[in-house]
């Protein structure tokens, strides 16, 4: 067993094969290619497959990590995508967009003399090897209870509940507002990173097991969540993200060329802007541009603004680049298409021209001073430090608030003071009898993989309510 | 869904009237709110204000002119074809409440979005003074339900080609003058709505706009529609269609309005010419 051991450690991780910079930064394609199976076994091997692991601790969704690896070792790709099925209906998309680094590999004992295992890339492999070479088998479906559930809103949160109420055996229908179901896995995050057909691919695998999908309704408006109880659901689940983009609210904000990430990356990716004329949907192709914000959202819209075809594209940020909340990895794929970054930079106003068009900004210099409120070190101005910074196009990506439409025409909804749902972090309840909610309508802007985590709960307890009782 | 069960075509086939079957949507509407449509896979997402509803028949109906590519689809589109989307109702319905007298001024299409809101003002006890107009005599669109639905019916023509020769802020000038407007509702081209609100600024009477923004979603997700109200940023969508004139910021409206003048006749020649050779 030691010579295995020692054998194994000797594996080098296994790099992700991937576009080049310079010809990735033009095109929509998928950055990395993919694991083949030779690549995948040949990393599988490398687990060391504890008895205690760690990496599991690591997995919001509790995900059998080391069992689904022993199969791929053994060469079982079915098998091992069953056994992620088990606590996981969407492999594909987590693979491509969890923050392995801080979650499942972050712990990876590996990691503490060598590189972790590639736990995410190995995910995305048996998920990508299912949907082209599978069968399309299905997992069990537990006996039907006769119970209805109403899911609003078809993101990471929404397809997890409706992943596992519907294997449970209970009727599942989810409701989204946009004529196409994911969420802001569809509308957010870009093709070059989540390609749509691997989104829709999951959907349509949730509808074989038996979900129904309604598009363009809008819950709030369409119909109301308490008509839903009439129609006789018995159970609702709210999982409608946080879709209110926050803006800088400084002079000149509603220049033409200004938009908020939300607009510009739905255009981009939700309406296919990109392929304009192809695709009706037209976006403003800037040259010099400016994206506000050092998250994975602005990291996103820097490489979809290269891609569009920039001569420049600079991120610019308050605070430094240690204060950055985005993924090592996404900034590190940003540096390397040719994102600039420019630190301690505060826009204080936008220029525009004579028809309306943004042309720049004048911006302050800023300092670190005390730790705020999430820990990280205060920006403050340094006086006389004002500049100007010329941009065609600027994509504010700040974060998003709660949207108030569907959760401020439900009465019995308790709110908190930012106007997020209150839900019990256990268990997903909210303070009106039959309804769940998890997800960034609960937490504010987080990640896909904390909204599974977040539905994960929810279902739990939906299932005991709906054999149980509240 | 969504099959289209009428087709009409007004002021010279420039503009269309769609009735669609939409009964979810028309179960809910109410005078004011609109709908975002898209006809195809490859659509845009296009914003109209219902011009009707019926909930029995679970019908919508839309009146739109032809002004870009994504309206020219719209056109194409015959009996028993479907709208792929249509998204609804959204934005805040009109507050209609009885308040005395109230002048209702349309321009344009803008005359199909006035038309349900004149009808319900006048039905809640108010007398509604009507003033609509357009281009030429050719261009005018409901004059018939329009008197229907009012009290008391203007119709003005810019070149003097039926009834008043002129604009509607002159008739509107002279309605001001002798009548106790407590209420005026101006729907149209933004130039319009933006002299209606001059006007009525001047006689001190309370006026709503109905603001035609670009839009993505219509749910407020996105931001793409905000408009400056009282030196307030607002989203169209979800914060109206309506608000307070004498607070809009017009020319900031038109602007972004032409946020993609470009691309739009780019994208309108592109479809001119396949349509030929097709």
């Amino acid at each position: 067993m030691a010579e295995k051991g020692a054998k194994k450690e000797k594996i080098p991780r296994q790099p992700m094969p991937e576009q080049k910079p310079e010809v990735r930064r033009r095109n929509f394609d998928e950055v990395p290619f993919g694991l083949s199976a030779e690549l995948a076994v040949k990393e599988a091997e490398r687990c060391l497959q504890c008895k205690k692991p760690t990496c599991m601790q690591g997995c919001p969704v509790a995900i059998d990590i080391p069992a689904f690896i022993a199969h791929i070792q053994a060469g079982e790709f079915t098998k091992a995508i069953r056994k992620i099925w088990e606590r996981n209906a969407l492999p594909a998309v987590c693979g491509r967009v969890c923050p392995q680094e801080i979650q499942c590999e972050g712990l990876c004992v590996l990691g503490k003399k060598d590189a972790p295992v590639a736990i995410g890339n190995l995910e995305r492999f048996v998920a990508d090897h299912e949907r082209e070479h599978g069968k399309g088998e299905l997992p069990p479906k537990g006996k039907p209870s006769g119970k209805r559930v109403a899911v609003i809103g078809s993101g990471p949160s929404g397809l997890t509940v409706a992943g596992d109420l519907i294997l449970k055996g209970h009727e599942v229908t989810v409701f989204e507002a946009f004529h196409k179901p994911g969420g802001v896995l569809v509308y957010g995050i870009p093709e070059f990173r989540l390609p749509k057909d691997i989104v829709y691919s999951e959907v349509n695998f949730l509808e074989r097991l038996g979900a129904k999908l309604e598009c363009n309704t809008v819950v709030g408006r369409t119909v109301s969540l308490d008509e839903l109880f009439d129609q006789g659901f018995d159970a609702i689940f709210i999982g409608v993200g946080a879709g209110l983009p926050r803006f800088l609210n400084v002079p000149g904000e509603n220049l033409i060329g200004i938009y908020s990430a939300n607009e510009y990356l739905t255009r981009a990716n939700l309406m296919k802007a990109y392929l304009f004329p192809e695709y009706d949907t037209p976006i403003a192709k800037g040259k010099d541009v400016a994206v506000f914000g050092a998250g994975n959202v602005a990291m996103d819209s820097a490489r979809t603004a290269m891609r569009l075809g920039a001569d420049r594209v600079r991120i610019v940020y308050r605070r430094s680049r240690d204060e950055m909340p985005a993924r090592a990895a996404e900034i590190h794929h940003a540096e390397e298409e040719g994102i600039e970054f420019y630190f301690l930079t505060a826009p204080t106003r936008f220029l525009g021209n004579e028809k309306g068009r943004v042309k720049g900004m004048e911006c302050l210099k800023m300092q670190l001073g005390e730790p705020d409120d999430s820990g990280r070190r205060r920006p403050v101005p340094i006086e006389g430090s004002k500049f100007k910074l010329e941009c065609d196009l600027a994509v504010i990506a700040v974060g998003a608030g709660p949207n108030p439409l569907l959760i401020k025409s439900t009465d019995g909804l308790a709110l908190n003071t930012r106007g997020y749902v209150i839900a019990d972090p256990e268990t997903g309840k909210t303070t009106k009898k039959g309804v769940w909610a998890g997800g960034d309508i609960v937490t504010g802007s987080a990640t896909v993989i904390l909204a599974m985590g977040a539905g994960r709960k929810a279902s739990d307890s939906m299932h005991d309510y709906l054999t149980l009782g509240w | 869904m969504f099959e289209i069960l009428k087709r009409t075509e007004m002021a010279d086939g420039t503009v269309v009237l769609n009735e669609i079957s939409a009964p979810l949507i028309a179960e809910k509407a109410k005078p004011g709110q609109f709908v975002i449509l898209k006809a195809n896979e490859t659509g845009e997402r296009i914003p109209l204000t219902m011009a009707e509803t019926d909930p029995k028949k679970g019908t919508i109906t839309i009146i739109y002119q032809v002004v870009g590519k994504s309206t020219a689809l719209f056109k194409s589109l015959h009996v028993g074809e479907r709208f792929q989307d249509v998204i609804g109702p959204l934005g805040q319905p009109t507050h209609i409440e009885k308040v005395g007298t109230v002048v209702c001024v349309g321009g344009g299409t803008g005359i199909a979005v006035m038309h349900p809101i004149t009808r319900a003002l006048k039905e809640i006890g108010n007398r509604v003074i009507a003033i609509i107009g357009a281009r030429t005599k050719d261009l005018l669109i409901l004059e018939d339900k329009m008197r229907a639905a009012s009290t008391e019916l203007h119709v003005c023509t810019d070149d003097g080609s039926y009834g008043h020769h002129g604009f509607v802020t002159d008739v509107l000038k002279e309605v001001l003058e002798k009548e106790d407007v407590k209420l005026a509702v101006g729907i149209g081209p933004v130039p319009m709505m933006k002299f209606v609100s001059k006007m009525t600024a001047e006689y001190k009477v309370r006026t709503l706009v109905s603001l035609n923004a670009i839009m993505v979603d219509g749910t407020g997700m996105c931001g793409c529609c905000r408009v400056s109200v009282g030196g307030k940023t607002q989203f169209a969508c979800v914060d109206g269609p309506e608000f307070d004139a004498h607070e809009v910021d017009f020319d900031e409206l038109t602007q972004r309005l032409e946020a993609y003048k470009e691309e739009e006749a780019a994208a309108q020649e592109k479809y001119r010419c396949e349509c030929q050779a097709g």
